[in-house]
């Protein structure tokens, strides 16, 4: 398989192109990024057989990709930050409609003051829209994510969207090694476009006209039903994909030395690189880390976590973003899913692409680890971390 | 494909699929509070009020060779946007209370 030099953006765009889109729809001005711009060229060259959709916003784009899904296309939309703020109405009906999308958003944060670099709070905006949603470390993940989601919104126990994550810059415009599957072995991993219905002319057919709200709440238990089963099923497309590539993806939290460890950071995105840097720094002074990176976000792997967290000294959740009033999103979310709860920190850090290196990581593990072993237990909802200062809320 | 309420299940999937049906929502009729009386002395069959009506409740009748427009009160909300469109003033309005 060749190994190219690719952006985060590339990335996608290569993931895309080997699973044969056929209908791309993009806004294509700030905040936009070089994902399809790339896949116009593809068109354009005539690499990829799809109809590209300029339109006039990013409501549209995914409006212009919800009704191509509809009509049998395999589609794709990608956009970012306050495009994907400007989406999410649209998300909602994509979702409830039960029509397979995928979309790749490079996460950056939202306005005010204007800010081009990445923090989650745009994608964790979307959590209950009813979209898959995945993250990605590293630029090989990134296409590999993309890859998988294709099959995995389209199998048949599923029929629901999804989110394919990347940071904004850190990973959409940094260029790493990325092996790129042969298209021969795509084909047949990714069979064609799977749907349990198609709005074709002279079907008869709409689409989510009002109901009565009985029926309203029977679909959305048939989504969460749908939610749950996608746990199973990408642990299964994410191990077959494994069969073609190498790669695995048959669980939903990437594990790093967790086995062995006391302390354990979970998180998402670019930066769980530097907490595993961190983590070996940590070992070297004798601090058993490690580090429980999630893929999916949505469904939300409350079994794993509980598996690789419960029994540990502390559990240090890294969030990028935060829900103002409370605490940080994956906090929030892991400390739901624990039913016996070790010792918790909640960090935010990062927010607005404040820089993290593994010293930052180094530096607040040691300060907590410090703290359990002087008090016992502790239970911090929110520590916000900002360039070496500590404000506890 | 049978489809007969606003939801149905595929192979396991609960889908909001329907097909559009007359009075899918109700006999809309009821909430209407003035109610357009076509003049039919007046009218001259343009059929603007039938192109106007945002909720398709005029049907074109053929009257002793001539294409009139009629209103159904089944589904007319009284928006009375076809008096105000009618060239000819064929559109009365009046109180339904």
């Amino acid at each position: 398989m060749p190994v190219l030099p690719l952006t985060g953006n590339y990335a996608v765009a290569y993931a895309v192109k080997l699973a044969r889109v056929q209908v791309i729809a993009a806004y294509p001005i700030t905040p936009q990024t070089a994902i399809v711009e790339k896949l116009s060229e593809m068109v354009e060259s005539g690499e990829l057989d799809a109809d590209v959709i300029r339109v006039e916003s990013e409501h549209s784009a995914l409006a212009a990709v919800y009704g191509a899904a509809l009509a049998g296309a395999r589609v794709f939309t990608a956009t970012s930050s306050h495009g994907l703020l400007y989406m999410h109405e649209v998300l909602w009906w994509v979702a409830g409609s039960r029509v397979p999308v995928v979309m790749a958003v490079v996460t950056r944060a939202i306005g005010v003051p204007w800010n081009i670099h990445t923090d989650h709070c745009d994608i964790m905006g979307q959590r209950d829209t009813g979209w898959l949603i995945a993250m990605a470390e590293n630029n090989q993940e990134v296409l590999d994510l993309t890859l998988i989601a294709f099959r995995l919104t389209e199998d048949e126990r599923i029929q629901l969207p999804m989110i394919v994550g990347l940071d904004g810059f850190i990973l959409s415009h940094t260029t790493e090694p990325v092996d790129v599957p042969e298209q021969e072995l795509v084909d047949g991993w990714l069979p064609g476009r799977r749907q349990v219905y198609r709005i074709e002319p002279g079907c008869g057919l709409s689409v989510g006209s009002i109901s009565g709200d009985e029926e309203y709440e029977l679909l959305r238990i048939d989504m969460q039903k749908a939610m749950e089963r996608a746990k199973t099923v990408a642990r299964e497309v994410g191990r077959e994909y494994g069969k073609i590539t190498g790669r695995y993806y048959d669980k939903l939290v990437d594990c790093y030395k967790c086995e062995d460890a006391d302390v354990v950071l979970v998180g998402m995105g670019a930066w769980m690189g530097d907490a595993k840097v961190a983590a070996d720094m940590l070992r070297s002074e004798g601090i058993r880390v490690g580090v429980a990176k999630l893929w999916y976000v949505r469904p939300f792997p409350r079994e794993e976590l509980r598996e690789i967290c419960g029994s540990k000294k502390l559990v240090m959740v890294f969030d990028r973003g935060l829900s103002l009033g409370h605490a940080g999103h994956l906090f929030l979310e892991v400390a739901s899913a624990l039913e016996a709860k070790p010792s918790m920190v909640g960090v935010v850090a990062g927010v607005g692409g404040v820089d993290m290196q593994p010293e930052d990581f180094v530096n607040i593990v040691r300060r907590y680890v410090g703290e359990v072993e002087e008090k016992g237990r502790v239970y911090k909802h929110l520590v916000w971390y900002h360039r070496g200062a500590f404000h506890e809320f | 494909m049978d489809v007969s309420g606003k939801v149905v299940e595929l192979s396991g999937i609960l889908v909001p699929l329907s097909r559009p049906t007359e009075a899918a929502a109700g006999e809309t009729g009821c909430w209407r509070t003035r109610r357009p009386l076509i003049v039919y002395d007046r009218c001259k069959g343009c059929m603007l009020c039938w192109l106007y009506c945002p909720e398709s409740a005029i049907a074109r009748v053929k009257v002793g060779g001539r294409l009139l427009p009629v209103i159904d009160y089944r589904f007319c909300k009284g928006c009375c946007i076809c008096a105000t469109e009618c060239p000819s003033k064929a559109i009365a309005i009046v109180d339904e209370v």
